[in-house]
């Protein structure tokens, strides 16, 4: 392997992990900012112009915590709940591409770390990750409330994995592989298949909400009846990392509902430059996280045996008939 | 398996609507420091002690404030006028006049029990303090200042012209 290459994958690792970072900032200055104003308040605008300094703020408050540590907690588990948990929403984003092929310096770089073929499965395994933080974070308290947190949260995760895992299979049939570029390419040719996957996609932003446990399927978290759930004991930089992950997973839920649903960074039918790649994939997530800011600000928690319900009697059944009527038309069309 | 609810579905609908239309809203807050939402004219903000139109202030240090005060917050001595040396009307003045504002309710029996209205309580209401010694607002703090055609006080007067301590009630079923 050519030292060059190495060089190009670190500084495409560093960026990622850079635009997870500022993302993760950023986003949450929008939440704050888009919530304020569908409660016709106007949210933080103090810290710099329109508040573009209120995430540093934030960040230079959070370092200067004090980190406590419960007397009776694990102390190892309590400090690696957190690292299990923001790990994953990183790792993610290797597969995901972000643009075609651009020549720097007379080197064709592609805009994306890896091409996996087995892309879409590296998702789901990866995403599966976070629960064990979420999980050994309840446990590790060593408090009541954190350990129902921690179970309501892996309950409802795995119930909507595979609500979630199916519904990726819809576009899977439809492209004929694993590997999202190619995904995204086949949505170029045929039009982005949120219009043949309507339920999948559906299905797809129904059970992602649920999965990165936000509002209104934000259960472990339920201030009222667990005193927020996992992290009730957490402080800190500790506490900003399981933030920190939660939000990195809406920007990463975001981005794969846009390049599995909605023809990642490519437009339909038209060629654009590579070089705006990566501006139209921020676009579509960028709608899909005013979205889930949108249905916050709306509609408040479920009652946790509904969920399940909901989960198990309406949203698993859905994507078995919606990968059955996929299947049969794949065929049916040869 | 469940039939989807569809009536559930137009209800979330709805409610997805009215939060969006929400968005384009003028929004109520109001940026505090920069405009200030004006008080009604009854607020009870900061005590001011107030001065009669020739400038003499209207208290007469009787200390009937401090003793309505259920806080007690005001502290009141009162000293001798003479037409040399004349502060206020009457016999006696208050030399020194103090309220802990940390203490104070801002119940305002202070200015129901001022039989001169010496004693109101205005609209100013940023009151905060690095120390507690600031709290304590002095005679020199609280007295507004002299009004046009005024003198400052201690004035010399004409003896005999300013005996009557509380002034004649204009309308007495005010």
């Amino acid at each position: 392997m050519e030292p060059a290459l190495i060089l190009e994958w670190v500084i495409k690792s560093a960026i990622l992990l850079l635009f997870g970072l500022t993302g993760f900032a950023y986003l949450t200055l929008l939440e704050r900012r888009a919530l304020a104003r569908i409660q016709v308040r106007i949210g933080p605008n103090r810290a710099g112009p329109f508040g573009l300094l209120q995430p540093v703020a934030d960040g230079v408050k959070l370092i200067f915590k004090e980190e406590l540590i419960p007397a009776m907690a694990d102390k190892v588990l309590f400090i690696l709940a957190p690292i299990i948990t923001v790990l994953p929403a990183f790792v993610i984003w290797a597969v995901i591409p972000w643009g075609r092929t651009v020549i720097i310096a007379g080197r064709e770089i592609n805009l994306y770390l890896a091409d996996v073929n087995v892309g879409v499965l590296y998702l789901t395994a990866v995403a599966s990750i976070a629960v064990y933080g979420i999980v050994i974070a309840g446990w590790a308290s060593n408090n009541k409330y954190a350990l129902m947190g921690g179970l309501r949260s892996s309950a409802q995760m795995i119930s909507y994995e595979i609500a979630l895992g199916l519904a990726m299979i819809g576009p899977i049939l439809l492209a004929g592989s694993m590997s999202l570029v190619d995904i995204v390419e086949a949505q170029h040719k045929t039009g982005w298949y949120f219009i043949p996957q309507i339920l999948g996609f559906i299905i797809f932003l129904l059970a992602g909400l649920a999965e990165i446990n936000r509002a209104p399927f934000d259960m472990p978290e339920a201030e009222q009846e667990l005193t927020a759930g996992y992290h009730a004991e957490y402080s800190g930089m500790k506490f900003a990392l399981f933030f920190m992950a939660e939000y990195i997973k809406m920007i990463a839920i975001a981005a794969i509902a846009a390049t599995l649903f909605l023809g990642g960074y490519r437009l339909p039918f038209v060629e654009i430059s590579a070089a705006w790649e990566p501006l139209v994939l921020f676009g579509k997530i960028f709608v899909l996280l005013f979205g889930m800011i949108w249905v916050r600000a709306t509609l408040p928690r479920f009652r946790y045996d509904r969920l399940m319900a909901f989960g198990w009697k309406i949203l698993l059944p859905l994507a078995l008939i919606n990968i059955f009527l996929t299947a049969v038309v794949v065929v049916l069309k040869g | 398996m469940a039939r989807p609810d569809l009536t559930r579905v137009e209800e979330i609908a709805r409610g997805m609507w009215i939060t969006f239309k929400s968005m384009f809203e003028k929004p109520v807050t109001v940026q505090y420091p920069e405009t200030k939402r004006p008080v009604k004219s009854r607020f009870r903000g900061r005590h001011v002690l107030n001065r009669y139109e020739n400038g003499l202030e209207k208290c007469i240090g009787c200390s009937l404030c401090a003793a309505a005060c259920p806080a007690d917050a005001i502290f009141v001595e009162a000293a001798e006028n003479t037409d040399d040396q004349r502060f206020s009307p009457g016999d006696r003045y208050a030399s020194t006049y103090e309220i802990n504002l940390l203490r104070c309710i801002y119940c305002g029996y202070c200015e129901d029990a001022c039989p001169t209205q010496a004693i109101t309580l205005e609209h100013e209401y940023e009151l905060s303090y690095y120390n507690r010694r600031d709290a304590i607002f002095d005679k020199d703090a609280l007295i507004v200042p002299v009004p046009d055609g005024g003198k400052i006080t201690p004035q010399k007067v004409e003896p005999g012209t300013f005996n009557r301590a509380i002034p004649e009630m204009e309308d007495p079923t005010d």
